[in-house]
């Protein structure tokens, strides 16, 4: 398993080796799915929107709709527009989406093909029907990652949608971030909970976990409505989660319709969850009530019970900084060690604020961004850890080091729970525990001697 | 068809709802077989109608995905944003594993320049110099191989330059592919760009003579689950020699060696059957189409090859690993029979398969009623005999045509001109392939690039009891209730060629047929029948 890996680093600046992200497009499908009736298109080549909706169909275990503009070489050289124009018109005739939300690919963004100038274009000519929209997001793949294609998706339906009518009323906005359906579902429970009216956008929830009943709905019952997306610009407030994903949007939406809003790590762990059910709290003027706070106290009960065997444990973790801040953070509250961490996406402010999270438990944490698997798999080898945590890439490394392994993040190729159960709020504490533990305990079962193995833990 | 509306009364229903234009190019790409002696022309090979939720993928794909990805122990360098290595990265499971400890599997790497803006703006031929440098820096390799992806065509990056450049500097073997995603109509751009790209830059570097009386290579086989491995076996149990297998679990060096082979045989027609040519033009070593997928393909795939090393010998032992293998084969189809028999299944995949597996459904007594390819070209559906029928369009003109000589050292007839005439007038097929559509029943629906609407209402009208697709269609399917195989990734299983693999296969198809979770999707409150109240009234036992 990865023979070619030396404990040996020589600096890379041209060679990807490995990487811990993967391009905009796919970002922007995902959240696109998220908006009810919603057809995520891709202006490019049909390869992207292939790859895409096979990776997205890989983690969820779900149909993953999505049109595409299927450049030629033609096409590529004199611009996309009849392609774009002659989409449009299969799309609403045959699959009759209420909204097309069209993202780009590097094709497309090279040649600059200038898609509201083409969305206008259609729109005369009378190809998008009447009570249809059609929005866009670019998104070059070669700036920034998936999260940012999320982070533009998300930006693209404040930009077309949310409209202020001055009336404000009591409501708060949630932008999610970039997590799972049943992250989503979590978010919205504890809202329910507290008692906040919200509108959450986008909810992949019901779309991407849909059930199987016998019949196939192109667009299942869930995702964030028309109507919610526009009326978010009469709410009280945004609430942001996850900066890197959420920021664009809220910032938007404050600047469109004046939406104040504050901007929060994802809400992993008892400190995350904490800081976004205060937040609510205060942004809605409700009280806690007390069922919540006994779900807390069973996650605070929880790392009490199996602090022995998480104290100064060293971790190596990697994947989209709204995830690792958060997941960090957690490791660090339950008395564990994050000793490598990495992600693919640049970001030098985050290099320090993971520096700073880690300060007290590990100064010396190696932190790298725009960086890849290799260099954490060799860091690995130079600095042993107990722990692997990240997405399903990560497997190849935890078998050649022999590591217990948790997977999180996107995407997760081989694995089922993380589209059911969460890992944000306090039961998703719970459940990192758990999987912790079991990681730890599985690889302790399977390799003690005979003599050591122990009835109890 | 079986039951349902006939196969002409589906095709106007999925024609139905199309706008005029698209109606007019999907009605050249959807047929009914209704003369499978002498098949229709089909429009194939087209391309795709933007927004129709097609299932193809790219040049790319088809280049490094699916031709040369598999080559473990060669770099595979991917120059571009970091998407397209990330999604061919293991996704494929074209299996491999070293076979002498020196060697190491690259597979498990995914390597890309990681273009970023400045590349774009700038041009990215440094970034690939340094990536190169840094690449061999880092594994050593034997060699190293370049994909160029959309942008770079673009913004005019000559990788074949930084790449003969880096060639001699390293003194070890670089070439590149100009594979950018928007060549062609699909992925079968890609398969004729690798072809050339391996002929021009691998095949025939090694001359060390081969050991081995049955000499052949096995060509478009990529050991998805195995597949290669088991066909290795069965051959191995014969006595027979593969040198290189393109390119499932092969070598750089079987490669560069595997034109000291006798003969050809082509498994996967759309993606090689440039190479086979090519071959045969410049070694002079001939080529026939066998099919390892399904026993009685596997059989007479077996005795084709014994017939055309025409010795007593092999073809006895032919006979004996027959028996022997279907021993073992015998007892699984007469019992999975009793649940298959009769059922219908349909087929959508790439531009090989969907032919292929009926012969493994026809082994369980399933009929096809419709199937189709994403990106083959005519001939795969009607025949290689339409070849010279066939025109290349506009998008397809600009993929380099090679035009190759016999060389003049090596050329060398394996079959003399008489030898091959008396063997044709047996009955022998050379260089040919029969195509789709002549083995499918009458009156079944033949669609070529089908799309989510096509598919959608074919399971409407017509309920097929099995369908075989991939990743992005079968969780559709699924939500229907009907069982979707993936005859790309074969979900996660296999391998489904040769004996043991139509064990599995046969396996597999009947559990999803005789799983009960498809009786469990209808909540049984939505039925209020009068037995259905009874029984749940009545208490559970107690015993």
């Amino acid at each position: 398993m990865l023979e070619g890996t030396t404990a040996e680093i020589r600096e890379r600046k041209a060679l990807r080796i490995n990487p811990a992200k993967t391009c905009q497009p796919i970002g922007a499908m995902y959240a696109a799915l998220g908006i009810h009736k919603c057809m995520p298109h891709s202006h490019g080549s049909q390869g992207c929107c292939a790859y895409h909706r096979s990776h997205l169909t890989r983690h969820h275990k779900e149909p993953i709709v999505a049109t595409t503009s299927s450049f030629t070489e033609g096409a590529s050289v004199f611009g996309g527009l009849a392609n774009l124009k002659t989409a449009l018109e299969n799309i609403f005739t045959i699959y009759e989406p209420d909204i097309v939300s069209v993202h780009t690919t590097c094709l497309s963004e090279v040649i600059g093909d200038d898609i509201p100038m083409i969305i206008k274009k259609s729109e005369e000519s009378g190809i998008i029907p009447e009570g249809k929209l059609v929005i866009h997001a670019n998104t070059p793949s070669f700036v920034g990652s998936h999260v940012t294609g999320f982070s533009a998706q998300c930006a693209a339906f404040v930009d077309y949608l949310a409209e202020s009518t001055g009336a404000k009323k009591n409501v708060i906005n949630l932008f999610p971030g970039w997590v799972e359906p049943a992250d989503m579902r979590e978010i919205k429970r504890l809202a329910e909970m507290l008692g906040v009216e919200y509108i959450m956008a986008p909810d992949t929830s019901d779309v991407l976990d849909s059930a199987l009943e016998g019949e196939y709905q192109m667009y299942p019952d869930g995702g964030t409505t028309i109507p919610q997306l526009k009326a978010m610009g009469d709410s009280m407030a945004t609430l942001a989660l996850g900066p890197m994903a959420s920021t664009l949007a809220a910032d938007k939406l404050k600047k469109k319709c004046g939406v104040e809003n504050k901007v929060l790590e994802l809400p992993i762990g008892i400190g995350g969850t904490d800081a976004f059910v205060n937040a609510m709290r205060i942004a809605g003027d409700v009280t806690v009530p007390r069922e919540l706070e006994k779900e807390r106290g069973r996650l605070v009960d929880m790392v009490s019970d199996m602090s022995q065997y998480l104290h100064r444990k060293k971790v190596a973790i990697f994947g989209d900084p709204d995830h690792v801040t958060a997941m960090v953070k957690f490791l660090v509250e339950v008395g564990m060690e994050p000793a490598i961490v990495v992600t693919g996406t640049k970001g030098k402010k985050w290099v320090a604020k993971i520096k700073e999270i880690c300060s007290e438990v590990n100064p010396d944490v190696e932190v790298a961004a725009f960086s890849d698997i290799h260099y954490l798999h060799q860091w690995i080898k130079g600095n042993p850890v107990d722990l692997l945590m990240g997405n399903t890439y990560g497997k190849y490394v935890a078998k050649s080091e022999k590591l217990p392994f948790v997977r999180f993040g996107f995407p997760i190729l081989d694995r089922v729970g993380h589209r059911a159960f969460p890992l944000i709020g306090y039961t998703g504490g719970m459940r990192l525990i758990e999987k912790i533990t079991d990681a730890f305990f599985d690889k302790r079962d399977r390799e003690d001697a005979d003599e050591d193995i122990e009835l109890v833990l | 068809m079986g039951s349902g509306p006939s196969a002409e009364e589906t095709r106007e229903q999925m024609l139905e709802i199309y706008p005029k234009k698209t109606r007019r190019k999907r009605a050249k790409q959807m047929l009914v077989n209704k003369t499978p002696e002498t098949p229709e022309a089909i429009g194939a090979n087209s391309r795709t109608v933007p927004g129709i939720i097609t299932q193809r993928g790219c040049s790319y794909a088809g280049c490094k995905g699916v031709v040369i990805g598999p080559i473990y122990d060669i770099l595979h360098i991917t120059h571009g944003p970091i998407g397209c290595g990330w999604y061919s990265w293991l996704s494929r499971r074209n299996m491999s594993k070293i076979r002498h400890p020196e060697e190491t599997n690259y597979l498990q790497y995914s390597m890309s320049t990681d273009m970023q803006e400045d590349h774009i703006v700038f041009g990215g031929e440094k970034q690939l110099k340094q990536a190169i440098q840094e690449a061999y820096d880092e594994f050593k390799p034997k060699a190293i191989s370049v994909y160029a992806t959309c942008p770079v065509g673009l913004i005019g990056d000559d990788i074949h330059s930084v790449c003969r450049e880096m060639k001699e500097k390293l003194g070890i073997n670089i070439f590149g592919f100009s594979c950018e995603g928007y060549k062609g109509v699909s992925q079968s751009a890609g398969h004729h760009i690798a072809n050339n790209g391996v002929f021009k830059n691998m095949i025939g570097l090694d001359d060390t003579p081969v050991e081995a009386k049955y000499k052949i290579n096995v060509l478009g086989e990529y050991n998805i689950g195995g597949d290669a491995w088991e066909i290795d076996r069965i051959l191995r149990l014969c006595g027979i020699h593969i040198i290189g297998t393109l390119s499932g679990g092969v070598s750089y060096d079987e490669i560069c060696n595997c034109h000291q082979a006798d003969l050809n045989v082509v498994m996967c027609h759309r993606s090689i059957n440039y190479m086979a040519e090519m071959m045969e033009t410049k070694f002079g070593m001939p080529w026939f189409k066998v099919n390892f997928i399904g026993i009685e393909g596997t059989k007479k795939s077996l005795r084709k090859i014994a017939q055309y090393f025409d010795e007593k010998e092999l073809t006895d032992r032919v006979e004996e690993v027959i028996a022997m293998e279907m021993a073992d084969v015998r007892p699984v189809i007469e019992d999975v029979r009793q649940r298959t028999e009769g059922k219908k299944a349909a087929l959508f995949v790439g531009g090989s398969r969907a032919h292929h597996y009926q012969d493994l459904f026809s082994d369980m007594g399933m009929t096809t009623i419709a199937a189709g390819y994403e990106f083959a070209h005519r001939d795969d559906y009607e025949g290689r005999d339409v070849l010279p029928s066939i025109k290349i369009d506009a998008d397809s003109r600009n993929i380099e045509e090679l035009h190759i000589e016999a060389d003049p050292e090596r050329f060398n007839l394996r079959k003399t001109k008489e030898r091959k005439v008396a063997l044709e007038e047996s009955g022998f097929e050379f260089s040919d392939y029969e195509g789709m559509m002549r083995q499918m029943a009458k009156d079944t629906l033949v669609i070529d690039d089908i799309s989510a609407h096509e598919l959608e209402k074919l399971i409407e009208l017509h309920k097929p009891d099995v369908i075989g697709s991939g990743i992005k269609d079968k969780y559709v399917i699924e939500k229907m209730g009907i069982p979707c195989k993936q005859l790309h990734s074969y979900d996660y299983g296999g391998p489904y060629a040769g004996f043991k693999g139509a064990i599995n296969f046969f396996k597999e198809i009947d559990r999803m047929i005789s799983t009960k979770v498809w009786k469990l999707t209808r909540a049984p409150w939505k039925d209020d029948s009068e037995e259905q109240s009874a029984a749940a009234a009545e208490p559970a036992t107690v015993s």
